[in-house]
């Protein structure tokens, strides 16, 4: 264990406030959507001298108390079905152990460029696909003037929601409807293995509650949370056992990330539903861009382009990690823009209920 | 409506979560070369992560709850109208 220990970082106080911070805003998203942050969280990690796995790991350590205390602050507003969290959560643990099973294989194989150039090809295209779908909703619910209305399963989730697999069929609350769980398990671990790949299964598992279970986005946002509780566990536990996890790291994360998580959750009381999909998909779309540099630096890495130059790298390497950056910080924004809005408009709501009363 | 313009902050209950919270960290960064020892050395010391996990979750969670009650940043008092 001596190299693990050896990979401790020293931490000084403009570390802490660097981790506090990061916490805070990947937080706020994850309290907000049910996921995020931890795509700038590893990388963040890594960038201050922690290796590659100790970061994932101590992440993963971050990640199941933030959830836990997330998923109770919104079970408080009856928007989380845990049913459906627990059940999505236990195929979901399935598909980390797979996934990061693959990744170990290409690893072996292609060495770390290879690996990483999987991770950022999955990310392209999973998040033009997915991101794309989710903002090209919201853009049509906001368009459609109906952004008030009560959200409608799809007829994708119809369809799923008619099908009856006698001995398979439990009723969800979230959905208002029975469905097998044959569709839920392979949703689970679709959800486990982008957790494995690219570190947020949530950009997968809240779509697919959404739009293939017919599930609303505020209850799929947050029943996220339960599936990252139970994912971000047995991650925890199978890294804590080869002694990866940073316990200092994972705690001075979740310091500032449990301001955040609470802030984001009281967020999702103010909004119009399709503000979550607003800032899923926004985040999710920009961060493609984010990896989609990365794309030539792994590429030149395993030979099969012409070679970049290191300042070429460099370059790309930091772009890339400001656009991260930057997609959590504009999700950030709007969550607590449309707070603020909701707030100033629930004031002045009581205000003039207020003088109607007769009370001021 | 009086009732809620008046309502009691836990002020007491975010000071005592606030202060444990507070000590656990000073533990943490005070001791930390002996508990990355500790708990790096995986198998059954695995569990000592995990329940760090959740004895500062359920402090620093309960601080910081209190924390945005007190400065009175709550859940919209009526879920919204759904037409």
């Amino acid at each position: 264990m001596h190299d693990i220990v050896a990979g401790f970082i020293n931490l000084d106080a403009i570390t802490i406030l660097y981790l506090f911070g990061v916490g805070f805003v990947g937080g706020l998203v994850s309290g907000f959507i049910g996921s995020g942050g931890a795509f700038v969280l590893t990388p963040g990690m890594m960038s201050l001298g922690v290796p590659g796995l100790m970061a994932v790991a101590s992440n993963m350590c971050h990640k199941f108390p933030k959830a836990l205390v997330g998923a109770l602050k919104r079970f408080k507003y009856g928007q989380v079905d845990v049913k459906l969290g627990l059940i999505l959560g236990v195929s979901a643990e399935a598909g980390v152990l797979y996934g990061a099973g693959i990744q170990e294989k290409i690893k072996a194989t292609y060495g770390d460029a290879g690996s990483n150039l999987y991770v950022s090809v999955a990310f392209v295209l999973i998040l033009a696909t997915v991101g794309g779908f989710v903002l090209y909703d919201a853009w049509k619910t906001y368009k459609s003037g109906n952004a008030n209305s009560e959200e409608k399963a799809g007829k994708l989730a119809k369809w799923v929601q008619s099908i009856n697999i006698p001995g398979t069929m439990v009723h969800f609350k979230a959905l208002n409807a029975r469905v097998s769980i044959l569709f839920t398990i392979p949703l689970g671990f679709a959800t486990g293995m982008m957790a494995a790949t690219i570190a947020v299964g949530g950009f997968v598992g809240v779509p697919s509650m959404i739009y293939v279970l017919g599930a609303p986005s505020l209850m799929a946002s947050a029943t996220e949370l339960v599936i990252a509780f139970v994912m971000g566990l047995g991650g925890s536990l199978k890294y804590a056992m080869h002694g990866m996890v940073d316990i200092r790291l994972a705690m001075i994360i979740l310091a500032g990330s449990l301001f955040g998580i609470q802030l984001g959750a009281i967020g999702t009381t103010y909004v119009k539903p399709f503000m979550i999909k607003v800032v899923m998909g926004l985040i999710m779309v920009i961060v493609l861009f984010s990896r989609g540099l990365m794309v030539p630096v792994y590429l030149s890495q395993l030979g099969l382009i012409v070679t970049l130059g290191d300042t070429s790298v460099k370059l790309l390497k930091n772009a890339s990690f400001a656009i991260m950056i930057f997609a959590l910080m504009l999700g950030a924004f709007i969550v607590l823009r449309a707070m603020w809005q909701g707030k100033q408009a629930e004031k002045r709501a009581y205000a003039s209920g207020a003088l109607e009363h007769g009370e001021v | 409506m009086a009732a809620n313009s008046i309502k009691k902050k836990p002020v007491g209950a975010m000071i005592v979560m606030g202060i444990v919270s507070i000590a656990l960290y000073a533990t943490l960064l005070l001791k930390q070369d002996l508990i990355n020892e500790t708990f790096a050395k995986g198998g059954m010391y695995a569990l000592l992560p995990i329940i760090t996990a959740f004895v500062f979750s359920y402090f620093h969670g309960g601080f910081t709850g209190h924390f945005w009650t007190v400065l009175g940043v709550e859940a919209a008092r009526k879920k919204k109208e759904v037409k």
